[in-house]
């Protein structure tokens, strides 16, 4: 059953389409340039599939390769809850494709980034600009025969090209034609209280009202991608805090698990259950940040301190656990980094049960009934469900549209499919229906919690197996086999078998995507991170175009930007 | 005679100086209730580390060490400001502050003998009406400060206050026309007298018993001239990051700082005055309260019981402010011309209407 898709596209599309290595069950096939727009029309359209989610395309570089660069397709299906990989080899004299934003508007940032990273162009396509790095970068950073230390200096602001359209029509100042109204170019951000210091948007204003928004990221990217291609597995996980730094539990946990598909192993219970109630934990932490940041930023300040006041409480229980509050690393390849202390369990389910609730239904109170709020977020950033999809939407910010899709519900994973909780579903798509979905999450993730620490199970942390895991630290003293087993772990590393995986998990944003391959040494050759607010942030334009600065800043604040993810 | 001189004095050269030195010092204890009532409504402690030779003093210093701070910052000007407009914005938002509370009375006359002492700096006549004339002016330092700052967002805050602030003026001016009708005057202490009086014998004739429609419009159209949240949007930080004084620091920041609590404690000496009986202790009429503890006791106890209600105004301020969330400007507009203003005339129309029904007249 699981290569009918598969069977499908070969009989189908017999001289375009072949089948890629079979590797960990996933669907996975090479398509030919030419019949890529005609395999991603059908792939679309077909009712038996409906791939109306395009998670991601990225680039990756084989050098030795006959065709170097090759672009990867992950699709999803809500209908049949099932990923599909195509993968398109290009050659390095001619690294063109044919877009895909005319299927999928998602397909827009993706391929800007594939065309930034590894300079596959994208024929077609209506913006085909640099995205991460600065306009004046020289080279693609992600191509292997870019140095590590390829670091370019670059100061210049950038107007995104918008100094040659101001000439063109009217731009602001006094100049405007007569009977005209008078427009204004407003730059928000980098500096402004509510990007946060790594957002950008550029709008052309009338009055307040927003004729044209374009949005402007990068400003946090650090290259982790690359960074990744020079360590080992186990010391990637340090860099995973700092994509989600709201959640970086959930990072940890989707890469981990990411690596354990890899390597085709099956973590201990104990751990599942673990890794399950502190990710949910963490999205309890990022909805309270989430929904914290869109009230002030509507103009409400208490809230936002019930709100961090609860956020505090569940990082002391996180900091118990690793002794970071913020950056965790707390899972393990295999396992995690230790157990549970003493009377941990005890002390989460005191404040479950007492601390978060409280932080939840003063605000509840204080705030989703209260005029002023309901009137600013109604309707204000409001998207449908199919459009949702098609922009690639995942997580709280799909469902508040109505599309009841969530990964752990969807292909639960980590027992989530026995734990008994709902996904809440906006109708709307709006900013209150995002607000009301955080809300309503956050309380299932108390469920869960709740349920997660009643079954939690004994075993041990870490699963037997000396490739993967470290010895005990009084063995690694004490033990000459012991001894050994650490050094050639930390010295070889782990090492998992040729291929390559997509792996992904419902972080606190939406789907958190992990594509690694592996060329069976020490070090991934290539991470890409499917970061859930990017797609959703490029479908800002569409949301804002049309309403009011003070819009644009309560639409930013309930799509929950992390631009540690988004920019990499 | 030299008590002659001595009361010329008090009222014509001490008053004029002791009264905004109050005002004034009131910012610090504004403050003061702003950050430490933030604290309390927000589950945190607020300000309490500033010491005043080693006592921690609840942190009531903090505003003296945030105005001390803000004289050594460095003063900067924009390239493109004009600057003229921009040194005379601060100036033009603070003094009207200052000179609308001139009128405001804080106790019944005083008399002494044969001298009679009005407690308030001038007993205008049309007390009212100067308070709404020079209080329009505080508009000017706004939009001029965000104009001349050569800012995009602190045009956009300039613009924001002058719209709000008409609009909002409009409600302002008649949700008062039925305390005019009510009391039939416009000089302020007749007004604060008439309070007095007792309604079926026992409830206190107070503004906001006889309009109490007119005191809600009042007391909103007060946040709105005042700049408070829910009506912040001149300089909505989270929109258009500060507004009008995005570009301000050092003192002229503070002037505009400080103008904004003063304007408060006029608002909420004006809400008092017309509503809320002014400096009337209510069933203690002054006559009373003189034969029994004698003039000057009774002038501190007025003068203390409208202190005592200006800050518990004071306090409401900061209580809404810490409570609800901004408005939009459409939704701030159409409040104030779709809601607030045929309420205003609406009850204007029952207030002349209703006495004359029920023969009142």
């Amino acid at each position: 059953m699981a290569n009918v898709v598969v069977q499908t596209l070969l009989e189908k599309f017999p001289e375009s389409v072949s089948p890629a290595p079979d590797f960990r069950d996933e669907e996975a096939v090479c398509v030919a340039r030419e019949g890529l727009p005609e395999v991603l029309r059908f792939l679309y359209a077909d009712p038996d599939t409906e791939y109306r989610l395009l998670e991601d395309i990225c680039g990756a570089d084989y050098p030795e390769r006959e065709k170097r660069f090759e672009a990867v397709y992950h699709l999803y299906s809500v209908k049949t809850a099932r990923h599909l990989r195509l993968k398109v080899g290009i050659g390095e004299e001619d690294p063109t494709l044919p877009t895909a934003t005319g299927i999928w508007k998602a397909a827009d940032w993706f391929e800007r980034e594939a065309f930034d990273q590894y300079g596959i162009r994208f024929e077609g396509h209506p913006n085909l600009r640099r995205i991460l790095n600065h306009e004046e970068f020289v080279g693609h950073p992600l191509r292997k025969d870019y140095p590590i230390k390829g670091r370019q200096k670059l100061t210049r602001p950038s107007n995104l090209g918008w100094d040659e359209r101001k000439s063109a029509g009217n731009g602001g100042g006094s100049d405007a034609e007569a009977g005209q109204p008078e427009q204004m170019i407003l730059n928000i951000g980098p500096a402004h209280p509510t990007t946060h210091g790594t957002l950008r948007v550029l709008a052309r204003l009338e009055g307040e009202t927003i004729l044209e928004a374009d949005p402007e990221i990068g400003y946090l990217h650090r290259g982790f991608e690359k960074t990744a291609e020079t360590l080992t597995y186990q010391q990637v996980i340090p860099l995973t805090d700092r994509l989600n730094y709201v959640s970086a539990m959930m990072n940890n946990v989707g890469y981990c698990r990411a690596v354990e598909k890899l390597l085709g192993i099956e973590v201990s219970k104990r751990v599942q259950y673990i890794r399950v109630i502190v990710s949910e934990l963490s999205r309890i932490i990022d909805h309270l940040v989430c929904i914290a940041a869109n009230i002030v930023d509507i103009g409400a300040l208490t809230p936002y301190w019930y709100c961090f006041r609860e956020r505090e409480n569940v990082y002391e229980l996180l900091e118990a656990l690793c002794g970071a509050r913020m950056t965790t690393s707390y899972t393990r390849i295999g396992g995690l980094a230790h157990d549970l202390p003493d009377g941990w369990v005890d002390k989460c389910r005191e404040y479950i049960r007492e601390r978060v609730p409280r932080g939840i239904e003063e605000t509840d109170t204080l705030i989703t009934k209260n005029r002023i709020f309901v009137d600013r977020t109604m309707g204000v950033g409001a998207i449908s469900g199919e459009d949702a999809l098609n922009w690639g939407f995942t997580g709280p910010c799909l469902r508040a549209s109505g599309v009841p899709f969530d990964v752990r519900k969807a292909n639960p994973y980590y027992d989530y499919d026995k734990f008994d909780f709902d996904i809440p579903v906006g109708s709307n798509g709006d900013t209150y229906d995002r607000y009301l979905v955080r809300m309503e999450e956050m309380r299932q993730s108390l469920r869960i919690i709740e349920q997660a620490l009643d079954g939690l199970p004994e075993g041990p942390i870490s699963i037997e197996d000396r490739r993967i895991s470290l010895p005990e630290k009084e063995a690694v003293y004490t033990k000459f086999g012991a001894l050994v087993q650490h050094t050639k772990l930390i010295v070889d590393g782990i090492l998992p078998p040729e291929g390559e995986i997509y792996s992904v998990t419902e972080a606190a944003n939406g789907v958190l995507g992990f594509y690694i391959v592996s060329d069976g040494t020490k070090r991934p050759y290539r991470i890409k991170v499917r970061p859930p607010c990017f797609a959703i942030f490029q479908a800002l334009p569409q949301l804002t175009e049309g309403s009011m600065i003070a819009d644009l800043i309560a639409t930013v604040g309930s799509l929950n930007i992390i631009a540690g993810e988004l920019d990499r | 005679m030299w008590i002659d001189y001595l009361v010329w004095t008090v009222q014509n050269l001490l008053f004029p100086v002791v009264v905004p030195v109050v005002l004034l010092t009131g910012v610090i204890l504004a403050v003061w209730i702003e950050r430490r009532g933030a604290g309390f409504i927000q589950d945190r402690v607020g300000p309490n580390r500033v010491t005043l030779f080693g006592f921690r003093n609840a942190g009531l210093m903090q505003p003296i060490a945030d105005a001390l701070k803000l004289l050594v910052k460095e003063e900067f000007i924009p390239e493109k400001a004009d600057r003229f407009l921009f040194f005379l914005a601060p100036t033009l938002s603070m003094i009207p502050a200052l000179l609308t509370f001139m009128v405001i009375p804080f106790g019944d006359v005083l008399v002494l003998g044969k001298y009679r002492i009005p407690l308030q700096v001038a007993d205008l006549n049309v007390g009212l009406l100067f308070i709404f004339a020079i209080s329009s002016l505080g508009v000017y330092g706004i939009v001029l400060g965000g104009w001349s700052a050569d800012n995009k967002y602190s045009i956009l805050g300039g613009l924001r206050s002058s719209a709000q602030m008409i609009s909002y003026e409009i409600s302002m001016g008649l949700a008062i026309i039925g305390i005019l009708i009510v009391f039939e005057s416009v000089r302020l202490n007749d007004i604060v007298r008439m309070q007095g009086d007792l309604l079926f014998g026992f409830l206190p004739r107070w503004g906001i018993v006889v309009q109490p429609l007119g005191f809600l419009l009042f007391f909103v159209a007060a946040l709105a001239e005042t700049n408070r949240i829910p009506f912040d949007l001149p300089e909505a930080e989270a929109e258009i990051v500060a507004g009008y004084h995005l570009e301000y620091s050092s003192f002229k920041f503070s002037m505009f700082f400080m103008a904004e609590y003063v304007n408060m404690m006029v608002a909420s000496g004006f809400i008092v005055s017309l509503f809320l009986g002014g400096w009337q202790i209510p069933w203690l009429p002054t006559e009373a309260l003189v034969a029994h503890v004698g003039p000057i006791l009774t002038a501190v106890l007025q003068v203390a019981a409208f202190a005592v209600k200006l800050w518990f105004i004071m306090w409401v301020f900061v209580w809404v402010r810490w409570t609800l969330p901004r408005f939009r400007y459409d939704q701030l507009m159409g409040l104030g011309w779709r809601v607030m203003l045929p309420l205003a005339l609406a009850n204007i129309f029952v207030t002349s209407v209703v006495p004359f029904v029920l023969g009142v007249y």
